[in-house]
């Protein structure tokens, strides 16, 4: 699948390069020990490290560097034994240094990759350059008084994670999946809890157009957008501005640019020229940091599984589709339930059940797999009910309704309601007999040739038992019986 | 007795021996700093006279009961770029007129905790950038000592640590804290005829320091004798988990190696600190200094740092660079000063151009454009790897010799008025103490002798990273051979 922007010229082809901003999971800070939580009221979790008092000197927090490893590895990147911290300078008054410390040259964190899986089922590998640590910033409130802002520090020092892919991405719908993946793995690792809207996953959006075969041309860069769709939005809206410009024989200038998606467009922020210079160094403060690799074994081996490896795996060890696997490990959460229903069990029943019924009632109910009023013991419970025939797939379907409500166990259910599955022929043949003689006229035509009618004497029958007789022993009963008489 | 003429080591022997009271002796430098800190400016903060004789009296009481510390009611000056929690601290700066940190440094918080009783925050530059203490928001201090020929003539008493120089020349503190980043400790001790010592860097932590150059400020003590300068680096160094560049190790028993013998170790001359125009006094200490070592049995060994000469330029782009760098935080946001204005960016211009003086402006401007795009290269860089070329100078030196010789400072303290407006000029004195500060070796400045004028000369000797012992044992074996007992015109013990 190819995304083209048919211009005037002709094809033109998209070049766009993500960089993410990942809020740390940490209990404090990257370089104090203030804490980290969100929402907390303003300015009570700001250090004297965090708000640059006189003499303060950053600490690095071990926490936050193991984070980035495990996050590195998670990305299948090289981890670097060597790093540095430097200052990046520029003045803002949600910046109490007057620098953020950051790493420039030498990142935690090099070259790794992530699959991404598009709508057609295909798979392509987008190329990440590097991850590196480095401090958030404050939070500026001009919505506090008419005429004077106010600096809210909670956030100031906190660790982010920039992640910065290659201009491997193609479509607007790449991009997507990329982030939709980044997100899937740093909620699997635990190392960013991927909220967009509360600002612990940010991205800015490098984005240019060529025609094919061409080397890059200028790119613009899209700062701060703040969800997946408006992501995909600005890249087809900067990518059509920039085909426009070229075919107009102007030039796109290299520019950082702001998504407006009220209005569905980019506007300028600063160019080239106003850009700043943020006189990088090295931080005297800080010493390089050298890891071990022992320590990064030590992590590598306590990584939790990833969602590539456990789909995989869920294919292989409980049958079950593609597909349905993918659905299952989007989140940790949902991969856990479905394994705790479908270990020891039959997979492509648990799936079934799992993605079906459950996914509906929880949607329907507005509950999480965290909030679902049915555990993943009951709902095993329940398959297990219905594989030894205590009941059968139809009546599930009812107990399973309970379950919801109640919160009951399906063997108290099916108690409860008498819900367990006749198997008793005797009952079952009576059963037969009393639908047979209530519909003597279907009985006839069936015997003058209408087989269809087979599967409406079924339905009868089991009708005339609640729904609990077992199917399959229906069947059997019927067919000896419409041979016989 | 004169209570303000002691050593450190002789008034705690005074104090175990109860010859004479914490409170008394407390007493005896509230009185000099009243009499004669007006003329001299050395403190720009004295603590209250009732919080210094209440902590005195405590002192007292450990002293009956055999409690006391190592430090315990030994009257010190700090230099006011330590934050010390409740007592207001202002890096000389009109930036920090009236900040008060709630903290303490780990340095002074050590002190305190051996019982040391503070005086009063003493005078620097500001932010410590400086070689002269004229660079002050709260006015120069005075060298208290005067030249014979020209005893009107007011004397600067170096810098940056000037004010705690003129302190301990002056019987206005038994010791002061003193920093150094090119040479503040060891030339303001050079002027004002006292010992100086700046510890290798990471010897003692930077946490609740004010910072001027990251990578080259460390802390050390300014006292009346090498042995006090041992004892008070012991109190004073150690491993801080909240500064990442202060070493681990442990802090050996520097006191142990004062008056050691200096037998069979090597001095080094280095031949490039025979700079031109050097003036013959100082070269004639120089070689009295080497005389003295050879007749206490060291073997004298040429040496050469064949990049010293790049040593002050170097020094004067790194520095600037993080400092630059390091006062971007006097914003005038959260803390310091401020000057209101309609927008964020004027709020800065105002804040800054108003909270920080010509020499902190100039440094600042250097620093930052060093570190711009296109320029970056051509002088941080170079400077930094000017900086390795210095190390491996010291390190290759120190293959063959245990210590090196060198004067202080190229001359003995001058006019107030000198080098003023020709900031080069005023940068060319720490041309002898900066190697020592960009290769993070210990060096320690010992009183020598006096010039023509009367004025004090020093000697310096730079050691071994972490080998402050062999410095001090040299140190010791120079004072000695040196005899070095002149006071200052103006001090505490000389009538009323």
């Amino acid at each position: 699948m190819t995304y083209v922007i048919e211009g005037q010229t002709g094809p033109w082809e998209i070049v766009v390069g993500l960089e993410v901003h990942a809020q740390v999971i940490s209990e404090s800070k990257l370089f104090s020990g203030a804490a980290t939580a969100f929402g907390a009221e303003p300015n009570t979790q700001v250090s004297l490290v965090d708000a640059a008092f006189p003499g303060m000197l950053p600490v690095i927090n071990r926490a936050c560097v193991a984070q980035a490893i495990r996050t590195g590895l998670g990305l299948n990147a090289h981890i670097n034994l060597q790093s540095r911290f430097d200052r990046k300078n520029y003045f803002y008054a949600d910046l109490p240094q007057g620098y953020q410390i950051s790493q420039f040259e030498h990142p935690i964190v090099g070259a790794g990759r992530i699959t991404i899986e598009l709508a057609d089922g295909q798979t392509r590998d987008i190329g990440i350059t590097r991850l590196h640590l480095e401090q958030d910033a404050g939070k500026l409130l001009h919505d506090q008084d008419p005429s004077h802002s106010f600096v809210d520090l909670n956030r100031a020092g906190v660790a982010l994670m920039e992640i910065v892919s290659e201009p491997d991405i193609r479509a607007p719908e790449e991009a997507g999946a990329y982030l939709r993946k980044l997100r899937q793995i740093l909620r699997y690792l635990g190392t960013c809890d991927g909220n967009m809207e509360e600002g612990s996953l940010r991205a800015d959006v490098n984005v240019s157009v060529r025609k094919a075969g061409e080397a890059f041309r200028t790119r613009c860069e899209i700062k701060n957008v703040n969800s997946i769709r408006f992501v995909m939005q600005a890249i087809e809206t900067e990518a059509l501005r920039q085909v426009t410009l070229w075919e107009s024989g102007q030039e796109v200038e290299q520019e950082t640019r702001l998504f407006d998606p009220s209005r569905g467009e980019t506007r300028a922020m600063r160019s080239k020229e106003d850009a700043h210079d943020y006189r990088y160094f090295p931080d005297p403060d800080l010493l390089p940091l050298v890891l071990e690799q022992e320590w990064v074994d030590t992590l590598k081996a306590t990584l939790p599984e990833l969602p590539d490896a456990k789909r995989a795996r869920f294919q292989s060890e409980y049958g079950i589709t593609f597909y349905d696997a993918g659905v299952l490990v989007a989140e940790q959460a949902v991969a856990n339930y479905y394994e705790n229903v479908a270990r020891g069990r039959d997979g492509k029943l648990a799936a079934a059940w799992v993605t079906g019924d459950l996914f509906g009632a929880l949607n329907k109910r507005g509950a999480t797999i965290e909030t679902s009023p049915v555990q993943a013991a009951t709902l095993g419970r329940m398959l297990d009910l219905i594989t030894d025939g205590t009941i059968n797939g139809k009546i599930a379907k009812e107990v399973f309704e309970d379950m919801l409500e109640t919160g009951d166990e399906p063997d108290a259910i099916i108690e409860r309601k008498g819900l367990r599955q006749v198997t008793d022929t005797g009952v079952i043949e009576t059963a037969i007999t009393t639908v047979l003689e209530k519909h003597a006229k279907e009985l006839e035509d069936y015997r003058n040739g209408k087989d269809r009618l087979f599967g409406f004497f079924v339905g009868q029958v089991m009708k005339e038992t609640k729904g609990k007789a077992n199917p399959a022993l229906v069947n059997e009963a019927l067919k000896a019986r419409l041979k016989s008489s | 007795m004169t209570l303000t003429k002691l050593t450190l080591t002789e008034a705690r022997q005074g104090l175990v021996a109860r010859t004479f009271s914490a409170r008394e002796l407390v007493q005896a430098h509230l009185d000099a700093i009243e009499r004669l800190n007006p003329t001299l400016n050395a403190y720009i903060t004295p603590c209250p006279q009732s919080d210094v004789l209440k902590a005195a009296d405590a002192a007292d009481e450990r002293y009956k009961h055999q409690k006391a510390g190592r430090m315990d009611g030994l009257p010190i000056g700090i230099k006011d770029l330590f934050c010390t929690q409740g007592i207001r601290t202002t890096a000389a700066s009109a930036m920090l007129a009236d900040f008060i940190p709630p903290y303490e440094s780990t340095v002074t918080e050590r002190l305190l905790k051996e019982g040391a009783l503070f005086l009063g925050k003493t005078n620097l530059d500001e932010f410590a950038m400086g070689s002269a203490t004229t660079n002050s928001a709260f006015g120069p201090t005075i060298n208290p000592w005067k030249r014979a020929d020209a005893p009107e003539i007011a004397l600067v008493a170096g810098g940056s640590s000037g004010g705690s120089s003129a302190a301990v020349a002056a019987g206005l503190a038994l010791a002061s804290t003193g920093t150094d980043t090119g040479g503040s400790i060891r030339q303001p001790a050079a002027y004002c005829g006292i010992v100086g010592l700046k510890p290798t860097y990471g010897r003692c932590s930077r946490w609740g320091i004010i910072a001027y150059a990251s990578s080259l400020d460390q802390a050390g003590p300014m006292t009346r004798s090498v042995a006090d300068a041992a004892l008070m680096l012991e109190v004073m160094a150690g491993a801080d988990s909240r500064d990442s560049t202060c070493s681990p190790r442990p802090v050996p028993a520097f006191h142990q190696a004062v008056g050691k013998s200096v037998k069979g170790l090597r001095v080094g001359i280095p031949s490039e600190y025979r700079v031109d125009g050097l003036s013959p006094e100082i070269l004639a200490l120089w070689e009295q200094g080497i005389t003295w070592l050879k007749e206490a049995g060291c073997e004298i060994v040429e040496v050469s740092l064949p990049h010293t000469r790049y040593g002050l330029p170097s020094y004067y782009i790194i520095a600037p660079a993080e400092c630059s760098s390091n006062l971007a935080r006097y914003d005038g946001i959260r803390f310091g000063l401020r000057k209101d204005a309609p927008t964020l960016d004027e709020l800065y211009e105002k804040t800054r151009a108003a909270g920080f003086g010509t020499e902190v402006r100039r440094r600042i401007l250097i620093g930052t454009y060093v570190l711009s795009a296109g320029y970056y290269d051509a002088y941080y860089l170079k400077a930094q790897k000017v900086r390795t070329l210095i190390m491996r100078d010291f390190e290759h030196a120190f293959n063959t010799v245990d210590v090196l010789l060198t004067p202080t400072a190229p001359s003995a303290a001058f006019a107030q008025n000198d080098n003023v407006n020709d900031p080069v000029q005023m940068y060319l004195n720490d041309i002898f103490t900066v190697p020592a500060s960009l290769a993070g070796t210990p060096a320690l400045s010992v009183p020598a002798g006096l010039n023509k004028a009367g004025l004090p000369l020093g000697l310096q000797i730079i050691g071994r990273h972490f080998d402050e012992e062999t410095v001090l044992s040299i140190g010791s074996a120079l004072e000695k051979a040196a005899g070095f007992t002149h006071r200052p015109t103006l001090y505490a013990g000389a009538g009323a």
